[in-house]
């Protein structure tokens, strides 16, 4: 018989209007990195949810170590041994590492909390598995990246020893994810057995033994990562042959839609972030940022779209003066945005999926007449977009934060692309999303670009960028340092490029 | 075993019912008989024609300040200023009343919407300065209701006096008072009121669920930065919603004003009229409807309780404490939430 740490047998969970899972069994061996792979919505948040005490199922049976549970809440899976990183992470911002990890079960001296054993214990835990933390620093001062660490320390300080993570890698970036993926390597030698969500199948083939597929709830089966590939992954992932690059016809670039001169941007904490930028981006092409997180593309993008004040420079649409206008009269303008954080710009989480559809023209005809809405109205148009983008969701009226994460994704896109704006500003617009629906946003883009709309993305997965881009812009440090063609560099030249370890001379199209 | 919407009614019926059950156990603890008290309860809210008036009469200015703090808490915003705003409101529905003399299709509009411009005025200024100045509302609405408070007082002694402690009597043609309806009740003293208060009701239901503006102060109640990046002026929303919110508070003294006493008296504490607006709207989910069954089952409470110590002998001290045990319980509903939830769980 197989040592299995975890087995998930049939099981069946149910929201109102939907079956997220369906007969679907997960064995995770001891030891390995399992991963979870499906589109959009097929349900892999909800059975690892189950997996973690959030969500009773209707039906079917869970093992731990060759024992059925129960798991009624997460402190019973924690009792178990199973810890679980969400992909929106539960740190309070203003404690410290420690605090946050010992949160819940401090070390007590007497009745006082323990700091300095419990800094100790960190220490040794994260050397032990190279999760490299600053246990006095707080939340809000550390990046992304050492967060999920963080997170990662959480559950192993509470003695977990199978990781369940849900989508990890969709906030890092490539280098976090490097690091991310040695760690991984190294818990697996220390025993621990780790569950991974992502839809990267590169970080699939890369480091997870073997692949359990669900395709809308149903369990498709499982199969060992050696014996595969990326292509069949994703066939059966989706249930049809996908393509990998995207095809497009060479830009035709006519008139210059954006120009943007010596524009100079502060962020939260006063620092200059942009520093006296150029950039313009044509009818007809996409323009692709490239760069390092943290060199001034959301201040970038923020002074763009009207949320952030640009200290100087001019920001000009079709000849029309932009600068620090209000974001109604940006988009106004013509301008579509689709934002890096989806939770926090993108949506009402609480608003119905159809009320987001309009959360920039909900006041125009027809969706509202003299100020008063007209739902009906509204949710046609929801539902033609729901249609036309494949947003799997049980029906318009459901809440936003019931859908899956890429789901809401592909409902701000909808909402963006289909205005069809002059400049549509999209900021990692594929985080998150299957490689079905990559594929399909990609050539959104492109249509929009054939359409001679202006299209300026911003990525930080060069696979993207020089996939879709038709030229590329290079920002470090504030600046655009480059500006190159796609079919004219590779990987490590941008790379170079992004360091700031390489200049070139900018302006040479 | 329920429908979403189902449950969210369940919870606060539960939670009355949880409060009621623990007032019977208190009043059982101290020797009275909880059965007689809750009917003595029923009786001075039902029992004869006069109770019904006056419970009518309480329930009035319970609906326009629990419809004033669920407004503003729609749009993310904790209006402890309504106590203030029915202060404000009071003041000058009694000023306009008292000073100006117009037929009564004048009269009476314009005192009751002097009452409304008043308390939007003192809902106004917190907004202003939370979406100026990021100052917490609920810190400015604290000291503007002390402000309500002396300025009124001041007013009433040496403006509007009437020479003593009380303002002038408010001029027939702005009373809210009808004879039909206190001949119908006994001499309650129910007047037209509650008539302003249930349009008021209709009309925040109408905003917030049909209108655009609707659709902005609630986005901005639920995500202040996706409301900013779909082209909202958050700061806008932020004092408009202070300003109805206000309003609707400043209503509920013109109902104080113009319908029950027809005058002013000088207070020397609070209301409480907008404090316990607080309650109504969170017993009532911050809805408009379920405002009004709230403000309902307030006034009942308020009222029927007076009959306790004549009627069953229960001391007026318990009885407050019986009905800060339903608060306590509607303010909790939370872990009732939680509790049904889990029980919904294991029945599946
Ligand atoms: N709390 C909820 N209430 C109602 N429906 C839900 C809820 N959570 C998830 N769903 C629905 O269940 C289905 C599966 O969602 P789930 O989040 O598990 O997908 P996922 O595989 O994690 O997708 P993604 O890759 O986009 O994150 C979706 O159709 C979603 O709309
Ligand atoms: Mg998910």
């Amino acid at each position: 018989m197989e040592n299995y740490v975890i087995e998930m047998l049939r099981i069946r969970k149910e929201f109102p209007g939907i079956v997220a899972n369906n007969n679907i069994n997960l064995q995770v061996k001891q030891g390995e990195i399992h991963a979870l792979l499906g589109e959009n919505g097929a349900g892999k948040s909800t059975l690892m949810n189950v997996l973690f005490g959030l969500y009773q199922p209707e039906q079917g049976e869970i093992r731990v170590k060759g024992n059925a549970v129960k798991i009624t809440d997460p402190n019973v899976a924690n009792d178990l041994g199973i810890g679980m990183v969400h992909q929106h992470f539960m740190l309070v911002d203003t404690f410290t590492v420690t605090q946050n990890i010992i949160l819940g079960s401090e070390p007590k001296n007497g009745v006082v909390i323990d700091t300095k054993r419990a800094e100790k214990e960190i220490v040794e835990l994260s050397k032990k598995y190279g999760l490299d933390v600053d246990p006095k620093a707080k939340i809000r001062d550390i990046s992304v990246g050492m967060q999920q660490r963080v997170e990662i320390l959480k559950t192993l300080y509470r003695g977990a020893d199978v990781l369940i993570l849900d989508e990890p890698t969709a906030v890092l970036t490539p280098q976090e994810i490097k690091e991310l993926m040695k760690i991984l390597k190294s818990l697996i030698k220390e025993g621990i057995s780790i569950i991974l969500i992502t839809h990267k199948l590169k970080e699939i083939m890369e480091v997870c033994d073997r692949c359990t597929v669900i395709r809308k709830g149903e369990g498709i089966g499982t199969v060992n990562v050696q014996e595969s590939n990326p292509n069949e992954l994703a066939s059966l992932m989706v249930g049809r042959e996908i393509s990998f690059t995207t095809e497009k016809a060479p830009a035709q670039p006519t008139e210059e839609i954006l120009k943007i001169k010596n524009l100079q941007v502060k962020d939260i904490r006063n620092a200059m972030m942009v520093k006296g930028l150029d950039l313009s981006v044509r009818a007809g092409e996409i323009v692709g940022i490239a760069g390092i997180d943290g060199n001034g593309q959301t201040e970038l993008i923020e002074a763009l779209t009207g949320l952030r004040k640009a200290e100087s420079g001019k920001i000009s649409l079709n000849g029309k003066d932009l600068t620090n206008l209000s974001p109604r009269k940006i988009t106004e303008s013509g301008v579509a945005h689709i934002p890096q954080d989806r939770h926090k710009f993108g949506l009402v989480l609480d608003y119905a999926i159809g009320e987001n559809m309009v959360l920039q023209t909900y006041y125009q005809k027809p969706f509202s007449n003299m100020g008063i809405l007209s739902f009906k109205e509204i949710y046609n148009y929801a539902n033609r977009l729901i249609e036309e983008y494949d947003v799997r969701t049980p029906s318009p009226y459901t809440q936003a934060k019931a859908l899956s994460g890429g789901n809401q994704q592909k409902a701000i896109i909808a909402r963006e692309v289909d205005r069809s704006p002059d400049l549509l500003i999209a900021a990692q617009p594929t985080r998150g999303l299957d490689v079905g629906a990559i594929e399909f946003i990609h050539s959104k883009l492109i249509e929009e670009r054939d359409n001679g709309k202006a299209v300026l993305l911003l990525s930080f997965e060069l696979d993207e960028i020089l996939n879709v881009s038709d030229r590329i812009a290079v920002m470090f440090d504030g600046n655009i340092v480059a500006n190159v063609k796609p079919d004219e560099t590779n990987e490590q030249e941008l790379g170079l490029l992004m360091a700031g370890s390489k200049k070139q001379k900018v302006g040479d199209q | 075993m329920f429908s979403n919407r189902l449950f969210n009614i369940f919870v606060p019926i539960i939670s009355v019912l949880l409060g009621l059950f623990a007032g019977a156990i208190i009043m059982f603890a101290f020797g009275y008989n909880p059965i007689e008290g809750y009917q003595a309860l029923w009786d001075g809210a039902f029992g004869n024609s006069y109770f019904f008036g006056e419970t009518i009469r309480q329930v009035t200015p319970y609906i326009l300040t629990g419809l004033a703090v669920a407004f503003a808490f729609r749009s993310g915003l904790f209006n402890i200023g309504a106590e203030g705003q029915v202060i404000v409101g009071w003041v000058a529905a009694v000023w306009v009343g008292s000073s100006i003399e117009a037929p009564m299709v004048i009269h009476l509009p314009l005192s009751i919407l002097a009452a409304a411009f008043a308390g939007a005025l003192w809902g106004f200024l917190p907004g202003l300065l939370k979406a100026t100045k990021g100052v917490h509302e609920v810190i400015i609405t604290i000291m503007m209701n002390y402000i309500a408070l002396h300025v009124s007082n001041y007013l009433i002694r040496n403006v509007i006096s009437d020479g003593g402690d009380s303002s002038d009597r408010i001029g027939d043609t702005a009373s809210l008072a009808s004879n039909w309806l206190m001949e119908l009740t006994d001499y309650s003293r129910m007047h037209y009121g509650i008539i302003v208060a249930i349009i008021a009701a209709i009309i925040m239901w109408f905003i917030l669920e049909k209108t655009s503006s609707g659709y902005e102060f609630k986005a901005v109640g639920f995500n202040p930065h996706a409301s900013k990046y779909a082209g909202m002026n958050v700061k806008k929303n932020i004092i408009l919603s202070m300003v109805i919110s206000g309003a609707f508070a400043g209503l509920a003294g013109a109902m104080e004003g113009l319908g029950t006493f027809g005058y002013m008296p000088s207070h020397s504490a609070f209301t409480n009229l907008g404090f316990d607006g607080i309650a109504v709207a969170l017993l009532g989910g911050n809805t408009a409807f379920g405002t009004v069954i709230a403000a309902f089952l307030f006034g009942i409470l308020k009222i029927g309780a007076l009959n306790m110590p004549t009627s069953a002998g229960v001391p007026s001290e318990l009885v407050e404490i019986v009905i800060a045990l339903i608060i306590f319980f509607v303010a909790s509903s939370y872990i009732i939430r939680w509790f049904l939830l889990r029980m919904r769980k294991e029945e599946k």
